[in-house]
Order: structure tokens, then sequence, then C-alpha cells
């Protein structure tokens, strides 16, 4: 659906032969097309917005490289700054320190937390830790089943929740329990709310305060549009998140909320989901990322190496 | 479900005190429709034709902009052949296949329908035609039990064809008013999970011709602009009749349907706006283009 960005941009620089350098002028329309390609990507207006004007500064003046058209020369420019942006190294799960180490995924209805816990049980079991999944979720119809599916599936231990139990007391229980039989890491699947529900809001807070957390996973859906930076503002600000998981990967969106979710909160993008299935979860490759987000794969490799 | 009182406030703010329409006012508007995910395309379209109307001077009263604006998005929404209501058929079962992606909120919306259903005196029926996802059998008996309505299922892994076939007989055995369908998520670009719901499809109109009467796609509103990729290729997958936008209840506002709309021309019937059995209502394209326009934070307040 989307012409290429870089068709676009070769196209803006036809017009202008024999310059040396980039202007101020050929810029402007080269980053109205950035802009373009960023909103179609679904990051964020604002976001973009700063984006362009921060690319701008920098391509201004620079010498084209003989190996390069302008167009390209543009495109490197903007993939490098998304690369940056998205986080150059790779982030991994917080598993020193104080024992058991305790993570908590958060987030949005039907994003795919339940889901990533029994991913990120696997992963972790897989490392030699001994997981225990914590389902904390009583509100949604058979949440608590649905983990201990995954659990069985996985052959991990779930503890065994019920609807009648407070989540914080859920925790706390849990976490007695995995002292007693020597879990070193429990993954607590809370129940997907939205940001604006303040009474629910406060049941993570409260859960923060009572349970010794490593990390806070919010997790998030790639599909998402404008409203991203909303969300991940919130839960950030309410919960001071550790980091990000972007599920449903897979699809052909072209991801756009990494970046917005990215730059809101600062924390590090850790996984992405990009499958139903358990093995389903990888680490999070800023540079695939950034090209998707663009729209264009195998181009940036060429241009990458000249 | 937050009222609606300050849903003009952004629109308003902007507007107040101006007499006429001035650039920095349509790049404003612009940043509403984008940030309300109806497109980058799209916003630019109907902002350059303002720009142009303003130029031409067949337009220069900013509430009659915003009219406009409105108007505009409006048609999109309702140029569509289909009736908006549900049109059930003289006899026989109503069938009702509900698909989408992962997470969107099928399953709860079925729970939702069943309730509007029987609110009206009809007799329900529920179909676990779900059986990939863990507990997605179990979620839906409690769909079930809530709405104090048979939920056929078979077991965990079964093809949901045959769960779907069994149903439509036990449906029409015991003259079942209405049956509701559920399916597994799936991703729309995975060609081998699209090939299961077309066949889940000809087994229905097998067992009851005519079946199923509509194909429900659920939307989410938090959805950017994949919702067009996703509509486009359920649609060619096995032709769907109506939409349900859920989850209306956040901030997102779900631009994305108008040009699902626009270019599908199908017609939206429900919005969710919450987890409960009661928080499903019937669309209505002016309040829905309203809240385009309206203010996120003042709505959340
Ligand atoms: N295609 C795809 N589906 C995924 C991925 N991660 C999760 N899902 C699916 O998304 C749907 C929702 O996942 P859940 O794990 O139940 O999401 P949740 O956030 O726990 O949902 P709530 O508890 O209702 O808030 C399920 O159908 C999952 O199978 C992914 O990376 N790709
Ligand atoms: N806030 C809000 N949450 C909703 C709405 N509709 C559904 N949900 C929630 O979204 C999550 C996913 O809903 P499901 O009905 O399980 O979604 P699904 O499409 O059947 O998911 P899969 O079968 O896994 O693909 C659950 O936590 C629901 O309670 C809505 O209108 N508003
Ligand atoms: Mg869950
Ligand atoms: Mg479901």
């Amino acid at each position: 659906m989307f012409e290429n960005l870089s068709d676009r941009l070769e196209g803006v620089f036809k017009k202008l032969r024999g310059h040396g350098k980039l202007s101020e002028e050929n810029i402007a329309e080269a980053m109205r097309e950035v802009r373009t390609a960023l909103l179609e990507a679904d990051v964020n207006f604002k976001v973009a917005k700063d984006f362009v004007a921060t690319v701008t500064q920098k391509a201004v003046g620079r010498e084209v490289s003989g190996a390069l058209s302008p167009g390209q020369q543009v495109i490197k420019i903007v993939h490098e700054e998304l690369v940056e942006l998205l986080g150059g190294v790779t982030e991994q799960i917080e598993l020193d320190g104080r024992q058991p180490v305790v993570i908590m995924m958060a987030g949005l209805q039907g994003s795919g937390k339940t889901t990533t816990s029994g991913k990120l049980a696997k992963m972790l079991k897989a490392k030699g830790r001994k997981p225990y999944l914590v389902p904390a979720d009583i509100y949604r119809p058979a949440a608590i089943e649905q983990l201990q599916v995954l659990g069985e599936r996985l052959e991990i231990p779930v503890h065994p929740s019920t609807t009648d139990i407070k989540p914080v007391e859920i925790c706390h229980q849990a976490l007695k329990e995995a002292e007693v039989r020597n879990y070193d890491t429990l993954i607590i699947d809370t129940a997907g709310r939205l940001h604006i529900d303040e009474a629910l809001m406060d049941e993570l807070k409260e859960i923060q305060a009572a349970i010794p957390l490593s990390e806070v996973l919010f997790v998030a859906d790639a599909m998402t549009g404008q409203d991203a930076v909303t969300v991940a503002d919130k839960f950030n600000s309410d919960l001071e998140v550790s980091g990000i998981v972007l599920t449903k990967m897979e699809g052909d969106a072209r991801g756009g909320a990494a970046l917005s979710i990215k730059n809101i909160t600062g924390k590090p993008i850790k996984f992405v989901g990009i499958g139903e299935g358990l093995d389903d979860l990888e680490v999070f490759h800023p540079e695939r990322v950034a090209s998707r987000i663009l729209g264009m794969g195998d181009i940036l490799t060429l241009i990458e190496k000249a | 479900g937050k009222t609606r009182e300050s849903l003009t406030y952004q629109m308003d703010a902007l507007f107040l005190g101006k007499k006429e329409i001035d650039g920095v006012m349509l790049d404003d508007l612009e940043e509403i429709l984008i940030t309300a995910d109806i497109g980058v395309n799209t916003a630019m379209e109907l902002i350059e034709e303002a720009r142009r109307k303003v130029k031409r001077k067949e337009l220069s009263d900013p509430s009659a902009l915003k009219e406009l604006l409105k108007k505009q998005i409006r048609a999109f929404i309702l140029e569509n052949d289909e009736d908006a209501a549900l049109v059930m058929p003289e006899q026989g079962p109503f069938v009702i296949m509900v698909i989408g992606v992962n997470g969107v909120g099928k399953t709860t919306t079925i729970g939702k329908i069943a309730n509007k259903f029987i609110q009206s005196g009809s007799s329900v029926m529920l179909v676990a035609g779900d059986t990939f996802r863990a507990a997605a059998v179990s979620q839906l008996k409690i769909w079930g039990e809530r709405n104090n309505v048979p939920v056929i299922a078979h077991k965990e892994g079964a093809d949901p064809s045959s769960v779907v076939f069994d149903a439509l007989g036990i449906a029409q055995s015991k003259n079942v008013d209405v049956v509701l369908v559920d399916t597994a998520g799936r991703m729309h670009t995975k060609d081998n999970l699209m090939e299961e719901l077309k066949k889940i499809k000809r087994v229905m109109n097998k067992k009851l011709p005519g079946s199923p009467h509509e194909i429900m796609l659920v939307i989410d509103a938090t959805t950017g602009q994949n919702g067009i990729s996703q509509a486009r290729l359920f649609n060619d997958a096995v032709g769907v009749t109506g939409l349900t936008l859920t989850k209306l209840d956040g901030t997102s506002k779900g631009g994305i349907v108008a040009n699902i709309c626009r270019e599908m021309k199908i017609p939206i019937r429900f919005i969710g706006i919450g987890e409960q059995m009661d928080d499903l209502r019937d669309f209505d394209a002016g309040d829905f283009v309203d809240a385009l326009f309206a203010d996120t934070n003042q709505q959340s307040r």
C-alpha cells in the first residue's frame, strides 16, 4: 500500500542536481516524506515531529558521500538515529541481586501478558532458572486456568491462586511458597487494565509496595496506534516500568509504537513476541525494527555498507 | 464508559475566540485527526480540501469547517451497502461468526451480544470454535453461565469445523434463535489460519445453507494503521459483513475504522466500552465522529 520511503526520497532529490551538501531547503522536503513514513508506521505525532527536528539538524551541512545518493544519505541518517533512539544495546532481564527474582507483567487488556509470562518462564527455565508462575488476574474469566494450562505444557509450577483472594495477597503467598520450595524466579501475571482505571492501577502499585520486584515489564501490542504514548506514559509514571515487551510482531504492522513507547518512557525494549507459541519470544533488535518502521528491509544493509 | 459531556472540548478550545480559519488552525486539526488514528493520508486529504476551500473563499467560518470535516468522516462510515442493524433470517437460527486478530475482544463481545439477544427475548447458543488458545473454552463457558445459555464445545485441540458442524445441528433441532460462534484469534497474515477460517465458513454453509449470516470482525480501538490490513485480509478470506469496535472505554479514538468503512464499505454494528456483560452499545456515527475530535484527557476525567 505504501510507496517506499526510499523511492519517495529519490523523487525529492531528483529535482536537485549537483548539490555537494544537503541544504536546509532540500532537507525540509525530504523530511516531510520521512514524517509521513513515520506516521504511516503509527509513530506518535509528537514523537515524529521531534524526531524530524533532530534529524534535520544532524543532516544539514553533511557532505554527501560519493557512494550514496542524497536520498540514500538521508535514509542512512534517519535509520542511524532511529536505531539509537530505539536503544543501542540489547537488554536482558535482571537476574542478579536479591533472590528470588520477581518479575511482574502489566499492560492493557489483551496485550499478551499471560502468554508472555509462559514464554518468559520457558526461556528462563532453559537458562537453568527455577521459575514459578503466579496468576494474579482474578477478574478475567478463566485467566488463572489459562496460566495453569501453560504451566502444565511447560512443566513449570503454577501458584494455586483463587479468585477470592486479593492479588497482593496472592503475591505474598506465592513469594512465601517460592522460598519454601526454592523457586528462584517468580513471574506475576496481572489482569489487563486501562491506564485510566485508577482503582486497578492502585492495585498494581500496592503489589509493587508489598513485594520486592526486580522487573516490571510493560507488555504492549505492536499493532497499537497513536495512543501508545498515553498508555505507556501512565503505566511508567505509576509503576516505574523496568522494560518493555512488544507482542504480535510477526504480523505486518510497521511497529511505530516501539519508537513511541521507547521515547516516552526511556525504558529498554527487552523482548518481542512473534507468535502464539511458547517459543515465540525473541530479544529485541533495534536495527530490524528501525528498518521496519521505515518500511524497508534490504536496501538498508546496502546503505549501511557504503 | 465515561460521559461524553466534554467531548467537543478540544475542538472548542481550538476555535475559541477565532473568527477566521488560519494555517495554525488547519495544522492543529490535522494533528487531532492523525492522533485519532485516522491515518496521515486521510487526514492530509481532508485538510488539503479544506485549505483549498478557504483559498477559494468557499469556507471562512471556523465552525463551518468543523462541521464539514465531521460530515466528511461520517460519510466514510455511512456509505455502505448494508443495513447498519443486524437482520435476522425469516426462519432457522441466526448464525454470527466472530473473527479477528489475537486479543481484540472476540470472546467477550460474544458474551455481551448473547446478553443483548436474551434481553430481547431470543434463545441463544454459544459455540467454542476456539479450540486452540489455553483455556479459551473455559472462558466461553463462563460467559455461557453468566448468560445462562448452552455452550457447545469439544476438547481443546479439536477441529473447530467439527465443533461448528455439531453445534449447528443441535441449534436446528432445538430451534435456537441465535448461534454465536467464537473463533481463535489469528494473525491475518498467517495463510494456514486464514484457510482454517474459510473451512469453518464452508462447513457452516453446508450444514445450514445461508449461514453464517453475519461475519463480524472485531477491531480493537487501540489499533493503528494495521487495522486496514486486518480488515482487508479477513475480508478477502471470508467476507466481513459487520464490525465491532472494542475498548472504546480507554483513551484511543479508533479512527482507523473510518478508513476501514471508507475502503471496504462495511457497517459498524457495536462498540465495546468495558469488560462487563452490559458494556456493549449500538454504534452511532454521530457520537463516534464527535469523539474523534474530543480531548482525551478531558474525557478521562
Ligand atoms: N500472534 C500473536 N499472538 C500473541 C502473541 N502474544 C500473545 N498472543 C495472543 O494474544 C491473545 C491475548 O494474549 P494473552 O496472553 O491472553 O493476553 P493478556 O494480556 O494476558 O490478556 P488479558 O489478561 O485479557 O489482559 C492470545 O490469543 C494470545 O495467544 C504474539 O506474539 N503473537
Ligand atoms: N476495557 C475493555 N476491555 C475489553 C473490552 N472487550 C474485551 N476486553 C478485554 O480484552 C481482553 C481480551 O478479550 P477476549 O474477549 O479474551 O479477546 P479475544 O479476541 O477473544 O482474544 P483471543 O481469543 O485470545 O484472540 C480481556 O481482558 C477482556 O476483558 C472492552 O470493550 N473494553
Ligand atoms: Mg492475561
Ligand atoms: Mg477469544
